[in-house]
């Protein structure tokens, strides 16, 4: 009898609710709209005030068990930028978790010496239970195919900044929307800002049931198309490109098929709105053509360096820091 | 069998705990989930008994021994029709249907290979997001399964 009791008892210790590490940020889920706004305001500031000594004896861990060289790149220049120190690692295969450490000891052993782990990982959940293991804050950098936070924030601050606002938005998401969780992502933040979306993509690629459910359940209107056509393109204010990739398809001659159709040229953009601007979560092939580059229309070159005023907004949250307050003592 | 006989075979017991109307297909999952292998009181298990509701049924009778109610509800997921009686000298005090919990830790694996619970020595950890029909969503990876489809440990 005891035995069973203590069994259970265990199991329900961990049901709940763990105590931890409220300032980690895992999935942009867990920020709320107002919250979202503060940062785009504190990314804002850091836009015009980059350099700060702010994490003045501070040591951040960048743990990349799998390689990005982009959002490593962005995470440490921010905390530079601040002031901070970078220890970590750029690659799995360096690290002891190929000798077969578990998740967990790496955690631990990292928490030791720093204030806050910046962890990008290969397998789905890593961040979530890597804030479960430790009280340090963790910054999830990309946990597989399933969240990438910093880049939602940078794509709505790109938005954010280019649009003068979040709100009743028209945002075309065109290319891999099967997989892509960059769209998937920004399609979940954007629920607090009544956007109309347009999903364009080949039906191998279209959005995931569960993400339009997601849409009718907090009454976002969306249509779909399986054509990218001027219609489309004249009526959004973000065109939000993403790669169709080889790799996805079943079917080697589906993709022969539609691996052009969601190209976009500068020609295409003539009828579009002045407001319009082009995002791309990046690195881009060949689906946005190098003439668009030179349209003012063009954001994704800048968008990615909107992802360091971004990041360093989530560093300070992450550490507790008021940027509020250091904007006061700079006036 | 006559109606006397079968309310004795759930009521002979004097103190102790009888799990009725179990699906015939899961008792031995529903046996695993509550871990009484390890117990050493009087334990009865019964299989692919007749069942008025159900066809057949299975049930499990354990002695001297009364679970926590969570304990019970962990084998809701898989026997959502099971029933509770609780007995007292030879007298069921106490009868209610297992209640699926709203979180269940330990019990089910993640269909993602690529999850951190199939990669981690970790308990796994599901939100049941919709009951009728059951689905669960896993904590870590956010993958969804319907009951019938969750693979149980
Ligand atoms: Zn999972």
């Amino acid at each position: 009898m005891f035995r069973v009791d203590e069994n259970c008892n265990f199991a329900l210790l961990y049901k709940g609710f763990q105590p931890m590490n409220q300032s980690s940020l895992v999935s942009i889920s867990d920020i709320s709209r107002e919250e979202i706004l503060s940062l785009l305001e504190q990314a804002r500031y850091f836009e015009n005030h980059p350099n700060h000594k702010i994490l003045d004896g501070k040591v951040v861990a960048t743990l990349f068990f799998e390689p990005s060289t982009r959002t490593r790149l962005s995470f440490e220049t921010a905390v530079n930028r601040l002031g901070g120190r970078v220890i970590g690692f750029s690659d799995a295969s360096t690290t002891s978790s190929t000798k077969g450490e578990t998740l967990k000891d790496t955690i631990k052993m990292v928490s030791n010496y720093v204030d806050l782990i910046i962890m990008r990982h290969y397998l789905e959940g890593a961040a979530r239970y890597a804030t479960e293991v430790t009280d340090v804050p963790i910054i999830n950098a990309g946990d597989g195919a399933n969240q990438h936070p910093s880049q939602t924030m940078l794509d709505l601050y790109s938005i954010y900044k280019t649009q003068g606002r979040l709100e009743n938005l028209d945002i075309t998401m065109v290319g891999d929307l099967k997989y892509g969780r960059t769209v998937h992502s920004l399609l979940m933040a954007m629920r607090y800002f009544n956007p109309r979306f347009k999903f364009v993509a080949c039906d191998e690629l279209k959005m995931p049931v569960e993400y339009k459910i997601f849409c009718d359940e907090n009454g976002i209107e969306y249509t779909e198309y399986t054509d990218f056509s001027p219609e489309v393109i004249n009526s959004t204010d973000i065109l939000y490109m993403t790669r169709v990739q080889r790799e996805r398809f079943t079917d080697i001659m589906e993709y022969e098929k539609v691996k052009n159709l969601y190209n976009l040229h500068n020609s295409m953009l003539d009828g579009s709105r002045d407001n319009l601007k082009i995002l791309h979560p990046l690195p881009r092939v060949n689906e946005i053509a190098l003439d668009v580059d030179d349209n003012p229309k063009a954001y994704y070159f800048q968008q990615a360096r909107n992802g360091l005023y971004a990041r360093q907004a989530l560093i300070c949250r992450a550490l507790g820091i008021d940027v509020t307050k250091l904007k006061e003592s700079d006036k | 069998m006559t109606t006397a006989k079968k309310e004795l075979a759930v009521a002979a017991l004097r103190n102790g705990t009888v799990i009725d109307h179990i699906p015939s297909s899961v008792l031995f999952k529903a046996v695993n989930i509550l871990g009484i292998e390890k117990l050493d009181t009087q334990l009865t298990i019964g299989n692919n008994l007749a069942s008025e509701r159900y066809g057949t049924k299975g049930i499990i009778k354990v002695a001297d021994v009364f679970f926590p109610e969570t304990t019970l509800n962990r084998i809701a997921l898989i026997a959502p029709t099971a029933v509770v009686n609780i007995i007292r000298d030879f007298e069921v005090v106490e009868k209610r249907p297992v209640v699926l919990p709203d979180v269940i830790t330990g019990i089910v694996t993640c269909d993602n290979p690529k999850c951190i619970t199939n990669n981690e020595p970790m308990k796994t950890r599901f939100h049941v997001v919709s009951r009728e029909p059951v689905t669960i969503r896993c904590h870590y990876c956010g993958h969804s399964v319907t009951s019938d489809k969750a693979h149980v440990l």
